[in-house]
């Protein structure tokens, strides 16, 4: 049966509204202290490693991202570990927050479709993820300006908007997730629970568990060397799984253009080539190709389990 | 009257095996006010929630001024206001934000809902409190909020879910109050409610809901004719005569019966006060008291719901 209207309708209301709720939320005060505290830490950690070994580099901005002195992780680093954090915060109670404050009878009962209600609430999220992208990068850009007295070069430019809509959707999978559970389950804290615990899987289990299963379904023959190859590529492919791997491949890629692949390399592929010489924005772009489309895959794919779930949910209360 | 505004038709939901609603037929007519009524867990919330729309019947249909709420569910929803069962708002907004958020929902252009909601503000009388958060507004503050909500989408039928519980008698009247204005202004209301005196004084028809089905339909003096054999109660107080012989044969009197000392009940299928007085002063009486009520719905509630229980 076809419905008449368009599902759009309200969407727009439905973002700006939910964008503009989680920009005086608390929660995201809270959740942005956090990662702004840590990036002016690695940031500052950084800078200071610059400058004790800078030498002669093209890529100096990027850098400032990607060095970690000890104990400080590297800026991307943190931001692989927080950019969940983030999302789940804006997630979590989505759809049963409507339930609960007993609100999702009335605006459903306003012209609107479920579509425009969960799209509106995703894309506002995702706004507000995207706003505070640019902020921190913008931040970041500055203080090197202020401290290496250099400004970026236009590749750096355009690795950094990169590395900004790599961040984007891997942030997005992460609020589509807390999203989805957030339709499952009627209860906020159930849901903001699952979303963490799936976070802790994949942030700091999932590196343990890949070789162990990797171990099992592809062991080494002492005699065959050919099954190492294998089970190294089994390895890489379960580590694939999670979102985390693929931010990470891509950030590597990106913000180290020295960076030739990001899997198994034979020597004879090496022939020709200049080592630790940079590869030009395009052949980078090229070779994160598939992480960047499996984390926006992996975004669709969960929204659309949410979107699925919420469609067919019975509107009691 | 006379133009139907809610025709409904066979209507039947099931969940799983259990039954919420079965094979419900419904006339509800432009301009009036009329009632579900019925225990929890009857089928009201679930009828109300299939004529908007908000969840699919198994079986039967549904018209809605005409619009299939399954089919084109937001022509129905932008002439349909609905107010929810113990309504919520967002509490990190003001009264005014919430308002605006449900008219941006609903397309209304900015400098007309501004208008509009200034307007409900001050008829539902939280203009004062427009700008404070709805964190802090009392249980019948909320609900005439959700009345101003209907107000500012100006709708033609308005869908309230037990719109009184929960509040006290005083915010009960005022809610009551309202209603009845919004019905004289020409707008068609249905509301719900388990709570029958409040329902008889507003409305104009009633639905008595029972198990998922509508037991029965109409005017409350009907249902009350129907059910209870009368529809009048006379009391009446009276000494120095016995006042059940003297009311023997008069015309109208289905039964009388001793209620207390000198006080007797008459159920009459007309109103019979004049003729009860002239008899019990001819038989030599001193009438000291004669009333009548309307027999009340909570009666035919009872009798009702006693009746069916009977017969199941």
């Amino acid at each position: 049966m076809r419905r008449e209207g368009s599902p759009f309708t309200g969407l727009s209301a439905v973002a700006m509204k939910e964008a503009a709720d989680h920009m005086t939320s608390a929660r995201m005060h809270l959740v942005m202290l956090l990662v702004i505290l840590t990036a002016i830490g690695s940031i500052y950690a950084a800078i200071g490693q610059i400058k004790s070994t800078v030498g002669q580099d093209a890529f100096l901005f990027l850098h400032l991202f990607t060095t970690a002195r000890q104990p400080l992780p590297s800026f991307v680093a943190f931001l692989g570990f927080l950019l969940p954090l983030i999302g789940i915060a804006l997630g979590f109670d989505a759809v049963n927050g409507e339930y609960s404050r007993r609100t999702m009878s009335r605006i459903l009962s306003q012209p609107i479709y479920r579509d425009a209600l969960l799209a509106g609430k995703f894309l506002g999220g995702l706004l507000v993820i995207g706003i505070c992208l640019v902020t921190l990068w913008l931040l970041v850009t500055g203080l090197g300006i202020l401290t290496l007295g250099l400004p970026p070069t236009s590749e750096e430019i355009l690795r950094g908007i990169a590395f900004l809509a790599a961040s984007l959707a891997y942030a997005g999978v992460w609020l589509a997730v807390s999203m989805l559970f957030s339709t499952l389950f009627r209860s906020p804290s159930t849901s903001a629970l699952a979303a963490l615990t799936l976070w802790l899987l994949f942030t700091i289990f999932w590196g343990m568990l890949a070789p162990l299963v990797a171990g099992a379904i592809a062991p080494v023959d002492p005699f065959n060397p050919i099954t190492v190859v294998h089970q190294a590529e089994w390895q890489q492919a379960l580590a694939r799984i999670s979102p985390n791997t693929l931010y990470g491949e891509a950030t590597t890629a990106l913000l180290d253009p020295s960076t030739r692949s990001l899997g198994l390399i034979f020597l004879n592929q090496l022939q020709g080539a200049l080592m630790g010489a940079p590869l030009p924005f395009e052949a980078s772009a090229l070779l994160i190709w598939p992480q960047l489309a499996g984390l926006i895959a992996a975004m669709v794919v969960v929204y659309t389990i949410a979107y699925v779930a919420f469609q067919r949910q019975e509107i009691r209360a | 009257m006379g133009e139907a505004v809610i025709e409904a038709n066979g209507l039947t939901k099931r969940y799983d095996r259990a039954i919420a609603v079965e094979g419900l037929d419904l006339t509800i007519e432009r301009g009036e006010v009329f009632g579900l009524l019925g225990p929890n867990g009857a089928g009201k919330t679930t009828t109300i929630l299939l004529l908007l729309g908000l969840t699919e019947p198994t079986a039967g249909t549904v018209r809605v001024l005409g619009f299939d709420p399954l089919r084109d569910p937001l022509a129905v929803k932008r002439r349909v206001g609905y107010l929810p069962d113990a309504v919520g708002f967002y509490d990190t907004m003001t009264a005014r934000e919430n308002l605006s958020y449900t008219a941006r929902l609903g397309g209304i252009a900015r400098a007309e809902a501004a208008m509009r909601i200034d307007d409900a503000l001050q008829r539902v009388r939280l203009a004062d409190v427009a700008e404070r958060r709805v964190a802090t507004f009392s249980r019948g503050m909320r609900q005439r909020l959700g009345i101003a909500d209907l107000l500012v989408k100006a709708c033609e039928v308005a869908i309230l879910d037990e719109p009184t519980s929960g509040l006290d008698p005083q915010s009960t009247q005022e809610l009551l109050d309202l209603i009845g204005k919004l019905s004289r202004e020409g707008m068609t209301i249905v509301l719900s409610s388990h709570l029958l005196g409040m329902v008889q004084t507003v409305c104009t028809r009633v639905a008595l809901f029972h198990r998922g089905k509508v037991g029965l339909v109409g005017r409350v003096s009907d249902l009350a004719a129907k059910v209870l054999g009368g529809a009048f109660v006379v009391e009446i107080e009276a000494d120095g005569c016995d006042i059940v012989a003297a009311l023997d044969g008069l015309d109208g009197v289905t039964r009388a019966t001793v209620a207390g000392s000198g006080l007797v009940r008459i159920d009459a299928t007309r109103d019979v006060r004049g003729d009860v007085a002239r008899r019990v002063v001819a038989s030599g009486g001193d009438l000291k008291r004669l009333s009548m009520d309307r027999s009340s719905l909570d009666e035919v509630y009872v009798n009702y719901f006693e009746q069916v229980a009977h017969a199941a």
